[in-house]
């Protein structure tokens, strides 16, 4: 599997998943750790991939979800944003209903 | 810079108002930031954005300004507002 195939994989994959600099336990940049600290508020597990690990996965992220910047949040296989959008939605109420509905479509996939 | 930014997004999009500021001191040499490139947040109001979700909206603003993403902009922050949703307040 190359890695575009394996980047789609883990966003198919995962009900939610954060595409960052550093991890959630140790952000490296501002911008992915205002996205940590909001979803850690909310008590839905998430993936992170760390993507500084390998400059290809930002490389192949990017022409996959047709986004320029790090973070990226994926929600349900769908890009939400990077953190201004995560940042507005959270404030708005939005992405709380976000996650409630994918927790809720993946729970009645496991059922 | 913040005037090459202005002029490529007000060619792409019908912007009634637009403010920069480069943040590019706060982030200078912090390790996720290697490539060097500037940190900017924008406020941009056009009737563009109308009926877009937000990220229509960043998409709009991205695609307008092309290659300076990853080159000389690092990070753009920015508030995307249709007319009608600024608040004068």
């Amino acid at each position: 599997m190359d890695m575009k195939e394996e980047i789609q994989k883990t966003i198919d994959e995962n009900m939610v998943v954060l595409y960052m600099k550093g991890t959630k336990e140790m952000p490296m940049c501002g911008f992915s750790n205002a996205v940590t600290q909001v979803m850690n508020g909310y008590s839905i597990p998430y993936v992170d991939v760390n993507v500084l690990e390998d400059p290809d996965i930002r490389v192949n992220l990017s022409e996959i979800s047709n986004w320029p910047t790090i973070p990226q949040l994926f929600i349900d296989g769908e890009l939400v944003g990077g953190c201004d959008i995560t940042l507005e939605l959270h404030q708005s109420g939005e992405l709380k209903k976000m996650l409630e509905a994918a927790e809720k479509k993946a729970l009645s996939k496991d059922g | 810079m913040l005037d090459q930014i202005e002029k490529q997004i007000r060619a792409n999009l019908d912007v009634s108002h637009f403010e920069i500021r480069d943040d590019s001191e706060m982030h200078a040499g912090h390790s996720g930031n290697s490539s060097g490139g500037g940190h900017f947040t924008a406020l941009i109001v056009s009737a563009d954005f109308h009926g877009l979700p937000l990220l229509k909206r960043h998409r709009l603003v991205y695609h307008a300004l092309g290659e300076l993403m990853g080159g000389s902009i690092h990070a753009f922050s920015m508030k995307t507002l249709t007319p009608d949703e600024v608040d004068f307040d």
